[in-house]
């Protein structure tokens, strides 16, 4: 399976050959690796507002965007700069300082997380042990912003929003965990790659069976209300808080909250691709080397891409299909129903590794 | 009815009696309110359901006219006038510790005459600014535009609100504060996405539970019972398909047949069928509307582009016939407008035919979802005494069990000869309400087929004179419209065009229910609330 580590190093030799001092070079690596994270972070929220768009369409017996460019593919640019160029509206009596902090504490929280995640093969910039910790401590520090942005806005729509979030995000933020713990004890390893690797002889959710496809289940319920869609989108609830935490924002300042949103939808499925579907591991079945060869033919890159816009598709489709929760019912159905049972799920897959009962 | 006449003249002495299509019973004001208390309360009477206030300007006298309804007593009428003894400083004894329908509808007199509620316990203007002056549906009111200048400042003292209450023979003004000074108050409205208009409750809540909603409404207030006045009776029907403008063909189909009655015209067989049909393809599109706009409220936007997309059919329908999607203007006085296009019994047949599916898929997108029902069994409680007591009729109404539709209580037009049911459910709750819409879509699909293949040749509208002039005395006439029963109050003094006109809409009487329902329950189900009891704004700010 190609490596693209190879690349990686071929570039770093040839910085080196060059006779740069390992400091800058190490210095104009990173910066190429922001330049690149940031321009991936855009292309991917660009792509994923017109996924989104033409799926909800087709959802709804509509075309979705279609005037714009060829079946309305530049409509998200259009858009896009539409946000660029808008005024930032400040307003009276806001807390300043904070009302600006929010949206990047959102976003940076976001752009941290797509750092972790393992590409492709040797594609992965951040490789440590805690890797999966990391990300889950990082994803924690969202919920901040949006808390600030309710409270700095001086509103009470945005600040029952951020309420909502606030209860809503440390709430499903156990189920995630426990679930993605319960594959960590599968793996025995929180370390992205090893995660990654550790998977070359089946996927978690068939070498884990049961466990494996409940916590899987759980972890896509809970991300779904961890990225605030819906239907637990209640801290943007439109019919209820008009905007919700993001009512009083206004150009680029709106439109890193929106970014921040999709990107956190590919990065939700690029985790659950990461812990149930192999991450970049193409699908292999033991024994099977023809088969398996074939599979290594497809380069990871697009294994990853593939699984995540997948794991988005579904959890898009929940969107488009349920109403929305109400606060007592979501709150009660994280903590009656989903992390009670996520606990036991813990246990019963600590029970199979213990003894042995997965392939 | 020589009946009821002796027994009202046993409880109370001074009544004195008009003869007319309804009863109508004069009471001076002092006994007022110990007689309305025998109407209620009194087995013999039962009048449990105050369908209409309508405050009156005699020019000499000023005053109310109820119209009281008795479930228990075969759905018969009877109206009261009560004069007040004094023009310019106009009391009445307040009614709503008895009705609590009459709490908005006291209000709604209030503003527009001046007349002051003994007792009320909310005395405030309902539609206009509470710095308005004077009170316009009075005759001597002051129209000079200086008065009531554009303003563009917002209303002081909202919250300030008066009661008047006796004492010691005298009546005595008191403040009173709407909100207390720690509630924390949120607007919803007048612009929110699920107000469904201009509508604005200012809703006092403790985290997500609200604790009381007051209704602020006027925002789109036309004045159209002020307008009425000044027009000819043909030019006054333009206004009911802007009142509640889904139910344009039911509400325009009520004051054609009020003036037809008051003028004595018979109505071409051809033309009755066409009313029917056109009304209850109005009410498909109605309770699709409702379907739609109650799944988004909810957050289920494909479930609305499902309703939305029936909702097209009925909407193409009446663009070939009626040449407009919305406001319509079809019937007339004595028939209506256009005859029917050619393809009307085809397009009609393909909706007949495809209607059942599509309800279904409904039910499977929405009504069955587990979360929609989560979000709507048990919220928004009315029981079946509350819904009389604040007059909540239509779908809302049959939701509480309590049989209501004016199409079987007082027939009207060709709904005698039609087969259909009434739709009932005891769930008392928003989930019975939306229910008992998708029922009725089944129901109405009923009688269009049974219309359908039987539309009778023949004219479309019947002769009427050039200028319409009705003899003078008092009309009052009822429909079931989309939301419930719609009554039209005129008033003639025998000029072509009316003294008084009054709409009892249905609307009113369901955002009177917004407190009691919503108090208790959270923030998010006041919008499930609203939507299932699917008010339309300006049916309510006419």
């Amino acid at each position: 399976m190609f490596n693209f580590g190879q690349w990686t190093a071929a570039f770093n030799s040839w910085l080196m050959g060059l006779g740069t001092p390992e400091w800058l070079g190490i210095t104009i690596e990173c910066v190429l690796i922001a330049v690149l994270i940031l321009l991936t972070y855009t292309v991917l929220a660009l792509f994923y507002i017109l996924y989104e768009r033409k799926l909800c369409a087709w959802f709804q017996c509509r075309l979705g965007p279609m005037r714009v460019g060829p079946w309305g593919l530049t409509q998200v640019f259009a858009d896009m700069f539409k946000i660029l160029i808008k005024e930032l509206i400040s307003l009276k009596d806001t807390d300043r300082f904070l009302f600006k902090l929010a949206p990047y504490i959102v976003i940076t929280s976001s752009v941290v997380m797509l750092a972790c995640l393992p590409w492709g093969n040797g594609l992965q910039i951040i490789n440590w042990n805690i890797g999966i910790f990391f990300v889950l401590a990082v994803s924690s520090v969202g919920v901040l912003g949006i808390l600030l942005a309710g409270w700095a806005s001086n509103n009470k729509y945005t600040l029952i929003g951020a309420m909502r979030s606030g209860a809503q995000m440390v709430s499903y933020e156990l189920s995630l965990g426990l679930s993605i713990i319960t594959i960590v004890v599968l793996a025995g390893t929180m370390n992205i790659n090893e995660i990654v690797l550790e998977q070359a002889n089946g996927w978690f959710i068939f070498t884990g069976h049961i466990p494996a496809i409940i916590a899987c289940i759980i972890y896509v319920i809970a991300a779904t209300a961890e990225t605030n869609r819906g239907p637990f989108d209640l801290p943007e609830a439109e019919h209820e808080l008009t905007a919700g935490y993001h009512t009083e924002y206004s150009g680029i300042h709106f439109g890193f909250f929106y970014l921040a949103e999709y990107l956190n939808l590919f990065i939700v499925s690029g985790i659950a691709s990461l812990m149930f579907l192999g991450g970049w591991m193409p699908f292999h079945i033991p024994g099977w080397d023809g088969f398996n060869a074939v599979m290594n033919w497809i380069p990871s890159i697009v294994w990853f891409v593939g699984k995540a816009f997948f794991i988005s598709f579904v959890i898009i489709w929940f969107k488009w299909t349920f109403p929305r929760v109400r606060i007592d019912q979501m709150l009660s159905f994280e903590w009656k129903y989903l992390m009670p049972f996520s606990l036991a799920n813990l246990l019963l897959m600590t029970l199979c590794v213990a003894f042995g009962w997965h392939f | 009815m020589s009946d009821i006449k002796e027994k009202i003249s046993k409880v109370c002495p001074s009544a004195t009696f008009e003869e007319g299509e309804i009863l109508l019973v004069n009471v001076p004001e002092k006994d007022w309110h110990a007689f309305a208390k025998q109407l209620k309360e009194n087995k013999e009477f039962d009048f449990d359901v105050l369908s209409a206030v309508v405050g009156m300007d005699w020019k000499e006298t000023i005053g109310v006219i109820y119209y009281l309804t008795s479930t228990s007593h075969n759905w018969n009428m009877l109206s009261v006038k009560v004069v007040c003894e004094n023009r310019d400083d106009a009391y009445i004894h307040s009614v709503s510790d008895l009705w609590k329908v009459a709490n908005f509808q006291e209000r709604e007199v209030y503003d527009f005459f001046g007349i002051k509620f003994i007792n009320h316990p909310d005395m405030r203007r309902f539609f206009l600014r509470n710095d308005w002056v004077g009170h316009p549906l009075r005759k001597d009111y002051d129209a000079d535009p200086k008065l009531n200048p554009i303003r563009l400042d917002d209303e002081i003292n909202e919250d300030d609100s008066k009661m008047y209450i006796e004492e010691g023979g005298k009546i005595v003004e008191k403040d009173s504060k709407v909100f207390g000074a720690d509630d924390y108050v949120v607007n919803i409205g007048p612009q929110h996405p699920s107000t469904h208009g201009v509508m604005r409750f200012r809703t006092a809540v403790d985290g997500e539970e609200v604790k009381k909603v007051d209704v602020v409404s006027g925002y789109i207030h036309r004045g159209i019972e002020k307008l009425c006045e000044d027009l000819t009776y043909p030019q006054t029907l333009h206004f009911t398909d802007r009142m509640d403008y889904m139910s344009a063909h039911q509400n325009r189909h009520c004051l054609c047949m009020c003036i037809e009655k008051a003028m004595g015209l018979e109505i071409p067989r051809r033309a009755e069928v066409i009313r029917v049909m056109m009304d209850e393809l109005m009410r498909i599109s109605s309770h699709l509307l409702s379907f739609g706009c109650t799944a988004m409220d909810l957050g289920a936007t494909t479930a609305f582009f499902y309703g939305f997309r029936e909702r097209e059919l009925v909407l193409d329908i009446f663009e070939k016939t009626c040449g407009a999607r919305m406001s319509m203007n079809y019937n007339v006085i004595g028939g209506v407008i256009a005859d029917l296009h050619p393809d009307f019994v085809k397009d009609v047949k393909h909706l007949i035919e495809i209607m059942p599916e599509r309800l279904k898929e409904y039910h499977k997108v929405f009504s069955g979802n587990l979360i929609a029902k989560n979000r709507l069994v048990g919220v928004g409680m009315l029981s079946k005494e509350n819904a009389i007591n604040y007059a909540i009729t239509g779908p809302s109404g049959r939701g509480s069990n309590w049989s209501c539709d004016c199409r079987k209580k007082h027939p009207y037009s060709i709904y005698s000869e039609l087969d259909f049911e009434e739709v009932l459910l005891d769930g008392c709750d928003s989930y019975s309400r939306y229910m008992v819409r998708m029922k009725e879509i089944e129901q109405s699909i009923k009688i269009l087929a049974q219309l359908v293949d039987n539309i009778p040749e023949g004219d479309i509208r019947a002769q009427v004179p050039k200028i319409i002039k009705l003899p003078a005395g008092r009309y009052y006439q009822q429909v079931e419209a989309s939301r419930g029963t719609f009554g039209v109050y005129i008033e003639s003094d025998g000029n072509k065009n009316p003294y008084r006109v009054h709409f009892q809409s249905p609307c009113f009487n369901l955002v009177g229910v917004m407190d009691l329902c919503c108090t208790g329950n959270m923030i998010a189900d006041l919008i499930t609330i609203g939507a299932a009891l699917d008010f339309v704004i300006p049916d309510i700010d006419r």
